[in-house]
């Protein structure tokens, strides 16, 4: 079984990264890019066999490790 | 008194680290991060700046949950004395031990200079030494340290007095100028400049030092 984690920083948290791929985009003549944010993608293969506790054995993982829920927050998706 | 200075895989300051802590007074033991236990009597862990395990993740975020970083949070628990500096307070933001995180710059780049610092606290084994509103120059070096924390724990930050340093001109973006953080205890100090590198003349200023001797200063009195 595989997981796919989204980790994006909170929304109100400044996010410098996207603000300057937001203006590059500007920059290249794509106009209209109201917002950019900028966040990661974390893919997992698993041994579980039940999905429940695997969602909820990744969620476990985000609290403890992949996401920083200070500034971060997370989506867990099992594929 | 004795202090354990950690290294992790891409520490690149825990030698000056261990250097400024001697040249305070005090006796040094250097510890590997895959120890599972701090030396005996050890009054004050440092946790050095550079970096650790490459960053990977975020910065700070797998050194962590290293084996030693269960034996720090216990130390700090027990009212033990902990300085992380620049990747180290990273390390403590991610363990909890202090509050909120510390982001990319704000102006994305990776920013090395020195800077002036406001001593924020007197009230602190760690700045005691120095007069609140003191300034102090003390260099930086660091791509993240855009400290971000959310409002109702910054308003506790202030009123508990717990911002030890603030910048005078802030470099990276870092809310309310915070350079350095308390914990509750005021036991456990994080902050990204790096006063082990001006901890002698030599190194072209010598403010530091304040730092290492006020803090060997108050252990002498323990």
């Amino acid at each position: 079984m595989k997981a796919r984690v989204h980790v994006m920083l909170k929304d109100g948290v400044l996010d410098p990264q996207g603000e300057a791929v937001k203006h590059a985009l500007g920059t290249l003549g794509f106009a209209g890019v109201e917002g950019v944010r900028q966040g990661k993608v974390i893919e997992l293969d698993l041994a579980a066999g039940d999905r429940a506790a695997a969602e909820a054995e990744v969620r476990a993982m985000c609290e403890k490790l992949l996401a920083n829920t200070v500034i971060e927050k997370y989506s867990v998706e099992i594929v | 008194m004795k202090a354990a200075v950690i290294t992790f895989p891409g520490s690149n300051c825990d030698r000056d680290l261990a250097v400024a802590f001697e040249a305070a007074g005090a006796e040094v033991v250097r510890v590997w991060h895959k120890d599972t236990s701090l030396p005996e009597g050890v009054d004050v862990v440092g946790i050095p700046g550079g970096f650790s395990f490459g960053d990977y993740l975020r910065c700070g975020a797998i050194a962590a949950r290293s084996p030693i970083a269960s034996a720090v949070a216990a130390h700090a628990a027990r009212g033990g004395f902990v300085l992380g500096i620049c990747n180290g307070f990273q390390v403590l933001t991610e363990t909890g031990l202090l509050p909120g995180a510390l982001m990319r710059n704000a102006g994305l780049k990776f920013i090395c200079k020195t800077v002036e610092l406001e001593v924020a606290t007197a009230d602190s084994a760690f700045t005691d030494g120095w007069a609140k509103g003191a300034v102090v120059r003390f260099p930086v070096a660091h791509h993240d340290g855009n400290y971000t924390v959310d409002a109702e724990t910054l308003a506790r930050l202030r009123a508990e007095d717990r911002v030890a340093f603030r910048y005078r001109a802030n470099p990276n973006g870092a809310m309310d100028d915070i350079a350095g953080v308390l914990s509750e205890n005021r036991r456990v100090l994080g902050l990204m400049p790096h006063p082990e590198r001006v901890v002698d003349p030599v190194q072209g200023g010598s403010d530091g030092m304040g730092l290492f001797r006020s803090l060997l200063g108050r252990m002498a009195l323990a």
